[in-house]
């Protein structure tokens, strides 16, 4: 009858055992660890992935499709990866190696380990739907915890965009807005209610906020963004700008700003029936200006409290603004830079215009002429 | 002819009309030939032989003054799009 720990001895005769500096030394190698899920969350070694031992067989092919990579299996102290090597020579795999004296030696000899970070039970259980989504797993959810997104307005577009990017689980939101709900809002701007109604938006908003996900930090700025206190506030350290102004002073502002601080502004505006979605990625794309470098005259640029929108109109561009911030900060698919999308919700048509960076962009060009705030409101009046 | 898309703001100057058909070889051709069709939103938008600076034209997708401006060519089939800013959030 064999023993264990016969068929181990065995076993490692039979497999390419290497110490540290030997796998370390092989180019181009794959390191798998296939230890069990809570000895991976004490920390595992740079770079590897984890295949626990009783999936090896069926996962290996996912992770290692060439056969003829080199792979450095390890374990707390050779044994499961030497058994685990065997296995892979089995399947055809050609260079397969056993670290030997697994993690145990590896962290005893004082060589880096990492140490995974990892959602608490309760937020798997929140987060589950994205996490069952391969493109953002574990590893997005954690990026959209640690994501800081500032939203200019509280109004049609910054109400769905706020609820939306706290139910996804952005870690930080920062809300600029001056105003005070009124009963007109109430008809799209779904962040505030009757409860709210006199209070300031950015209070109104922030108490949606956190009865939707108390694990969201909500940084608020009851005041107008103007060029006095705009670095103030963006010294505050933001990923992404969600743009929900209603004005073009504001608009050039953000956009002048972002550029300078290389932060993408997720763009929105809506009048009426229609609205207008990007993602101005400073020198990756065009700017706000490289899209329309000046404003029109005032009589075509009405307000939505002069011309109306449709109540749920702001719902949809919010709700796509949000889809590519969470895409932004997730580092996932292919957001709107260098396209335009448009949306006509009368006849149900989106339409996609392509916009290009302006080499002459006197902001994001080449040699730009205007590198310093100016004044937003005389450009914008002229 | 073109089907050329009327923004919102400007369609007080079309008697309401989301959309209108002009025609023309050319960026420049159709412009001249919608502002004889429909002279206020023509004006509005080309004037003094340019086209103004707050409006987009884009032919088929392509803003055309990425490509060859006025001279940018249009087909029978192609879509205008015509695109002042838009500012509001609200």
């Amino acid at each position: 009858m064999t023993s264990y720990r016969d068929l181990l001895a065995q076993t490692k005769a039979q497999i390419s055992e290497l110490d540290a500096p030997a796998a370390q030394a092989l180019e181009g190698a794959l390191w798998v660890d296939v230890r069990e899920a809570d000895e991976w969350q004490e920390g595992h070694l740079p770079g590897a992935v984890h295949v626990p031992r009783g999936f090896l067989e069926s996962r290996i092919e996912n992770v290692a499709p060439n056969k003829t990579q080199p792979i450095v299996l390890y374990c707390a102290s050779a044994q499961r990866s030497a058994f685990a090597a065997k296995a892979l020579e089995e399947l055809g795999y050609q260079h397969v190696h056993s670290l030997a004296g697994g993690f145990t030696d590896w962290k005893r000899n004082g060589l880096e380990i990492v140490l995974p970070r990892f959602l608490s039970p309760e937020k798997r259980t929140r987060y589950s739907r994205h996490l069952l989504i391969p493109e953002i797993g574990e590893e997005g959810q954690l990026k959209l915890l640690d994501a800081r997104i500032l939203l200019i307005g509280a109004g049609g577009l910054g109400s769905p965009a706020s609820l939306y990017l706290a139910a996804a689980g952005i870690g930080t939101l920062g809300i600029i807005d001056a105003d005070i709900v009124d009963e007109t809002n109430l008809q799209r701007q779904i962040a505030h209610s009757l409860d709210t109604l006199g209070t300031p938006k950015v209070e109104s908003a922030k108490r949606s906020i956190n009865a939707l996900n108390p694990d969201v930090d909500v940084i608020t700025y009851r005041e107008r963004l103007t060029s006095e206190n705009i670095d103030r506030i963006l010294d505050d350290g933001w990923d992404i700008i969600v743009d929900g102004a209603d004005n073009f002073p504001t608009r050039y502002l953000v956009n002048d700003a972002s550029v300078w601080r290389n932060i993408p502004v997720v763009h929105g505006s809506i009048y009426r029936f229609e609205g207008q979605v990007t993602v101005f990625k400073p020198h990756e794309g065009p700017c706000y200006r490289c899209l329309f470098p000046e404003p029109p005259p005032p009589e075509l640029a009405p307000s939505c409290a002069e011309g109306g929108v449709l109540g749920v109109l702001p719902g949809m561009i919010g709700t796509l603004q949000t889809n590519e911030a969470i895409k932004l900060a997730a580092e996932i698919g292919e957001p709107l830079v260098g396209r335009l999308l448009l949306l006509d919700a009368l006849s149900t048509e989106f339409s996609e215009v392509r916009i290009k960076r302006n080499p002459q962009c006197p902001v994001c060009g080449d040699h730009p002429s205007i590198t310093e705030y100016i004044d937003y409101v005389e450009f914008c009046a002229r | 002819m073109s089907v050329v898309r009327v923004p919102p703001v400007l369609r007080t100057e079309t008697g309401g009309a989301r959309e209108v058909e002009a025609s023309g070889e050319t960026v420049r051709a159709l412009l001249e030939d919608l502002t004889e069709r429909h002279p206020a939103l023509g004006t509005r938008v080309y004037g003094e032989g340019e086209i103004q600076s707050f409006v987009n034209v884009y032919v088929d997708g392509e803003d055309v003054r990425t490509r060859d401006g006025l001279d940018t060519p249009v087909r029978d089939s192609s879509t205008v799009i015509l695109l002042p800013a838009m500012a509001g959030g609200c």
